[in-house]
């Protein structure tokens, strides 16, 4: 038999809590994207090398438009691809 | 002085030799110029991420340069594209971020900055909550202080009033 210490919690406490979103940009206070750093960049596109929506990366307006430019670069000079599958 | 970064593909059929050379021509072209180079950057050859004219990987090169007039950016994109052994290339201007960017990466700072990233989350959130906690703290002693003080106030102001001049007082009052 379980005692009723054991069952703390009947349901996941975590569930229905949304953890806030932030931009690392400002919060780290990183001025400058580099467009030569793949792997960076990486974080910022989906498995088929799309650029993700603010609303996913929670960047400012201000950083994610700079983090497009860099990720358009780095395609430019095949850092990054244009398009592609199971980039992940 | 505008900083400016060009980064070149060099087709990797050619010899170890050839490829030197390839960079050399454009680092001479620079120097000729007048322009001050600061770093140049050897990327190496690293696969592309798609095939450029059939070819699989690539010899990156990234040289940062200043130079006072932007006229040598077209008559270098101009050679870049004459030249065949040049598989892509990008000039950009840097801005004042981009400076400091490319030095600390040099000086080593950058990978260090990026592992850090990840701590100082922790580092973070204990500062402010102590922060919060002085400024509770703190609270307190403030709104107690306003109290202290009113009170030795009256008891210091009647004392010369009477003594002195009680007229004088009167008029000052009014």
């Amino acid at each position: 038999m379980a005692s009723r210490d054991d069952i703390k919690f009947l349901s996941n406490p975590t569930i229905g809590k949304t953890k806030k979103k932030y931009c690392r940009f400002k919060k780290f206070g990183i001025k400058y994207i580099d467009y030569k750093d793949g792997d960076f960049l990486l974080q910022f596109i989906n498995e088929q090398g799309k650029i993700l929506p603010r609303r996913i990366t929670g960047n400012s307006l201000k950083y994610q438009k700079k983090v497009a430019v860099a990720i358009k670069r780095a395609r430019h000079l095949a850092l990054l691809p244009f398009v592609t599958d199971l980039l992940k | 002085m505008n900083n400016y970064e060009v980064t070149f593909i060099v087709d990797p059929v050619l010899s170890g030799d050839e490829i030197k050379a390839t960079a050399q021509v454009y680092e001479q072209m620079l120097k000729n110029e007048g322009c001050n180079i600061v770093h140049i950057d050897e990327m190496g050859l690293k696969p592309l991420a798609y095939p450029i004219n059939k070819r699989s990987s690539g010899v990156y090169y990234c040289y940062e340069y200043a130079s006072e007039t932007g006229a040598i950016i077209s008559k270098m994109e101009l050679a870049l594209r004459r030249d065949e052994r040049i598989m892509r290339f990008l000039t950009i201007a840097l801005d004042k971020h981009g400076v400091k960017y490319n030095a600390d990466k040099r000086n080593g700072l950058i990978g260090k900055v990026k592992k850090k990233v990840k701590p100082s989350k922790k580092e973070d959130t204990p500062s402010r909550d102590s922060r919060d906690r002085d400024s509770s703290s703190s609270r307190p002693p403030r709104e107690a202080a306003p109290a202290v003080k009113p009170a030795p106030a009256p008891v210091v102001v009647p004392p010369p009033a009477p003594v002195v001049e009680p007229v004088a007082a009167v008029t000052e009052e009014e």
